[in-house]
Parts: C-alpha cells; structure tokens; sequence
C-alpha cells in the first residue's frame, strides 16, 4: 500500500477541536465536514489540501475528544495519510476504522512543507522524494493493516460476521 | 494483576493478562449521546445486524445540545430517539430525565465495580470512579460494539499516583488532578492507564473521585481508575439492585511507574490556555481579567461541585461586566441544588443558571465566547475555539476558583475570598 502527496507541516498537540471544531459536529455529510477541517488552527487547510496531501505533524495528534469526524473531515478534505511522532489513543483507532492511513515517524528537519513524500504502510517506509531522504518508520500493527484493507471496521465486522 | 489487568482478564475469559498484550473483551455496558449516537446509528447500520446484541445493556442520554438549539440538532435527536424505540433499549434519558451522561451514569446506577464500560465519549473515563475499567470510543468502535457486544483493547500499563496528605481548605480534587496533569503533561499517560491512591483519594467522595478519574483523559489515558473501598460500596448498594461483586489489586500486583504526590501543599491550580498541561498555582497566574465565568459539565457539575460554589457566592454579586453560567450536571444535582437553597444563591449572586447538559463546554450552545474574550471554566478543556471564537481563551480551575474570579472580575485565589 503506497501513498503519495505534498506535505503539509503542523506542531505538537494537534487537537480534536482545531482539526473540527465542535459546532460543527451537527454536519453529517463528510464533505460538509472537510471544509472545515483543521479550521482551528489553520483554516486554508481544506485549499491546500485539494490535491492531496500528507500531514506531517510532532507529538500527540489528535489529542481531545472521542469525535470521529476528526479523521473523517481530513480524510474526505484529501488527507491521504497522516505521519506524527505520536498519536492520542482514540484517534489512532478511529484513523484505523474509518479509512484514515497513519503512521508513527519523528520527521521533525526531515521534511519541508511541500516535500513530495512516498508512504509504504506495511513495510513503513517514508521516502522523502524532494529531499531524496529515506525513513524507517514503525509499520502498522498486521490488525490495522487488515482493518483498513477490508475498507474500514465496519467492512471488517461484516466479514467476521459473515455478512459478506 | 492490578485492578485493571483483572477487570480485563475477567472481562476476555481470560486467567491472566499482562500490558501489551490484545485482548478480545465482553463489554458490560455501553453508552452513547445525541451528537455521537447518529453517526454510530448509520455505522450500525452499514454493519448490516437488525439488533442490538443487548438493549438491556445499552445506555443512552442526551445532553451535548438539550434542549436542541438548531434544526439539524433536533432532527439528529429525532434519529437517535427513534433507534431507541426501533431497538427496545431499555435506559434512555431524553431531555429533562437525566443530565450530563457521565453524571448521570453514576447517579443511576449503571455502573458497577469491577466492569468493563465503554461510551462513545473520551471521558467515558469518569467512571474508574467506581472502579471500573471504562473508556471511550469513536462512533464506528461504538457501532461494532452494539452489532457484537465485545471489542479488542491492548491491555494497558498502569501508572499509580499515591496521593497523600490532607487537602488544605479550599482545595479540592481538581487541583489534585490538574496538578497531575501538569507534571506528567498531555501525552503522559496515552495508551496507559492512571490508578488514583492515597489518602487524599480515599478522602474524597464519589463526586470528587469522578472529577479526578474523568480528566485522566487529558493525559491521554485509556482509563483512570480508583480501587473500589466502603465509599464505593456504600455509594453503588444505593443505587444499584443487583449483586455487586467488586474487583482489587492483587497484593503483589506491578505497575509500570509510581508517582508520589503530596496533597497537603497543594493551592488551587489553574490550565492556562492553551493546553491543558500548562498548569500554575494560582499565585502564579498574575492578574487575568475575564469576561465569563462557567461552573459545570461532567468534570465538575455535581453536588458537591456546586456546594463549594455556593459557599463561596453566598451574599456576593458577580462583579458587573461579568457573567456567570451555572449548569447542574443531572436533573437528579438540579433539584438536591434546589432543595438546599444553593440555586436560590446563585440567581441572587447575579449568576444564569440553565437546565442540565454540557452547556457552552464544547462551544455549541449557552455561553459560547466571542473573538479576544476570556472565560474561566470549571470544564477539562482549554483548546484553541473550544468554547467559540478560536481568538477567545478559556483558563481551567475548581469550581470554588471560578466563583471567587467571577466575584472579582480576574482570576482569583478562593482562600481570599470570605
């Protein structure tokens, strides 16, 4: 599984409320969502990312509340994948449930806003093509892999359950 | 085992387990609110199971916008309304029966020692109070834990925090835990979980162990957990019909680190925007002027929240060109606060007191802040745009604290307040 895109670079701390703030949470439709992702901190986000990108981040991403639609609003705004130093739990499993790739990785002085990157998910391999750099990150554990594969959880309870 | 590692194993089948390890667990309780029930309803749904795996089990309680303050609001509780009804589920607290779901899960009895509860909500958290395992999924997690009644968890390390010594006066259990909070910081417990001990602990009420147990989230924990005593048991029987069977740490039970905290030289503590971790004494916020006051939510909206606010806006005016916005946690802490004259002393202390819910807390509705404005809150959350206005600030502190600030106009220590 091989992802590419442009990244974008954000700090420490990235919490569920800057990524979609909370009076927005009434939106249903993801694509109603996406425009406002990241809306807290940085509200050109949604233009930026209208190519794709790949969001490249320090410590605790995600950090805050339980609300899925934080990965949902950055995956329908073209988030292709998500690398930081570290997640906050909740988000990690959502990410994984809903479609989202991430990956853990310390990029910090290895990318540049707008570096082209290459994620390999399984082996964890992050090449940074602008940089012409290459990092080993921690690959996904084999459960998300299968998870996200499947399309998602509820793909995935579907199969478990023999509904599909 | 600790208290965690033997709630986990119990709830998997399995005899022991140890950190690190992904356990397949029956899950005891579930419970969701209006603003995650919809999306879990539609991830229900494309899971493609007609019904619930047990209704009896199932909690749902509306409290992030009650009563709705949009249209989509109200078609969204319509939504979830009508899957109670289409499912059977037995507990639903619709607007005016129930309150803030992590108070009213206590109060009513759904929550017992030694269970594995999940909600889709981060602080789910809150009730380790009681000594249960319980913590908080997003809405797809939610969905496949109504179509199958189980979910995996990676059994977590455990952090003990020995918290000794007696409170001075005036001090209370959220100084305890933003203190905590500050010293290990906003990602020093993610993935684990924190095990409150001590003295300081035992002494609290239920009330305050909940304050305690429901910001654990905000240093990232999986669960925050206080082993069940006499308080516990005595707190559940009264509530709860059925047989209690209440689990401990074993003697020799391992945690992954110890953190001593001394309670006795503790003063009120405050989170400077924006994060939670930046904590100080309150001697050390030098002189914030604010324009809002908010006393309630699921970290501090019970009773004995709003005692030590009324204690202290007794025969007091909030200060003009301030506002204060009292929310009781539960119809149940609602009519108590009646009942003791504490509601009395709030409406003539100048403060607006509103009906159960989560009130301004997550920036939706009743007290939301505009651009550059600046609200003491008695909440877990200081975000950039938490409570409106991303250019607005919102400082965190007890309940006490933000009653004294609101009397003063700026951020203010309770002890110098009559």
């Amino acid at each position: 599984m091989k992802i590419e895109g442009r990244v974008v670079v954000y700090g420490d701390n990235i919490d569920t409320d800057v990524i979609i703030p909370g009076r927005y949470l009434v939106l249903q439709e993801p694509s109603e969502l996406a425009k406002h992702a990241m809306e807290g901190i940085d509200p050109s986000f949604p233009e930026k990312a209208r190519e794709g990108v790949i969001i490249v981040a320090g410590r605790n991403f995600g950090c805050g509340s339980s609300r899925e639609e934080a990965p949902v609003a950055l995956k329908h705004a073209n988030t292709r994948c998500v690398i930081a130093e570290s997640f906050a739990r909740i988000f990690y499993r959502n990410a994984i449930n809903i479609g989202l790739p991430i990956i853990e990785a310390s990029l910090r002085d290895k990318v540049s806003e707008g570096d082209l990157l290459s994620v390999d998910l399984v082996s964890g391999i992050i090449e940074n093509k602008t940089k012409g750099v290459r990092i080993q990150a921690k690959p996904l554990p084999p459960l998300a892999i299968e998870i996200i594969n499947a399309g998602g959880l509820t793909k995935y309870v579907r199969r478990k359950l023999g509904l599909e | 085992m600790n208290i965690v590692e033997k709630i986990l194993a119990r709830a998997s089948g399995e005899r022991e387990v140890s950190p690190g390890q992904i356990v397949d667990a029956k899950v005891d309780k579930a419970m969701m609110h209006d603003l995650t029930g919809p999306r879990v309803i539609d991830s229900f749904r494309e899971i493609g199971v007609k019904r619930v795996w047990d209704p009896e089990r199932i909690i749902v309680v509306f409290d992030h916008d009650v009563p709705p303050s949009t249209i989509k609001a109200a078609e969204l509780q319509k939504k979830v309304r009508n899957f109670v009804k289409e499912q059977g589920i037995r507990y639903f607290y619709d607007i005016g029966r129930g309150g803030i779901c992590h108070v009213v899960m206590l109060e009513k009895g759904h929550v017992k020692p030694g269970e594995l509860i999940v909600g889709a909500d981060s602080h789910t958290v809150t009730y380790g109070a009681l000594g249960a395992f319980a913590t908080g999924v997003g809405a797809t997690d939610m969905a496949a834990v109504l179509a199958t009644g189980s979910i995996w968890l990676r059994v977590p390390e455990t952090l003990k925090f020995e918290v000794d010594g007696k409170l001075q006066k005036r001090v209370y259990a959220k100084d305890i835990i933003l203190h905590i909070i500050g010293m290990i910081g906003s990602e020093g417990a993610n993935y684990k979980a924190m095990l409150f001990s001590g003295r300081a602990i035992r002494d609290l009420g239920i009330d305050g162990r909940a304050t305690i147990c429901n910001m654990s989230i905000e240093a990232g924990a999986k669960a925050g957990i206080v082993e069940p005593d006499e308080k516990t048991m005595k707190y559940v029987r009264e509530r709860v019909g059925e047989p209690i069977s209440p689990i401990r740490s074993d003697k020799d039970a391992e945690f992954a680190k110890v953190y001593e905290v001394d309670a006795s030289r503790l003063e009120p503590q405050i989170a400077i925007p924006p994060s939670v971790d930046n904590v100080k004494p309150v001697s050390e916020v030098g002189d914030v002027e604010i324009n809002q006051g908010f006393i309630g939510t699921c970290t501090n909206g019970r009773l004995d929240d709003l005692r030590a606010a009324a204690e202290i806006l007794r025969g007091k005016r909030v200060k003009d060109g301030v506002r204060l916005v009292i929310i009781p946690g539960s119809q149940e802490v609602y009519h108590q606060a009646l009942k003791e004259g504490l509601i009395d002393v709030f409406v003539k202390a100048g403060a607006i007191v509103c009906g159960p819910g989560c009130g301004p807390c997550i920036g939706i509705s009743r007290g939301v802040l505009a651009d550059d404005e600046v609200c003491i809150s008695s909440a877990n959350r200081n975000f950039v745009g938490r409570m409106g206005s991303p250019r607005s600030k919102v400082y965190l502190a007890s309940p006490a604290t933000v009653a004294a600030s609101a009397i003063r106009g700026k951020i203010t220590d309770p002890r110098e307040v009559g």
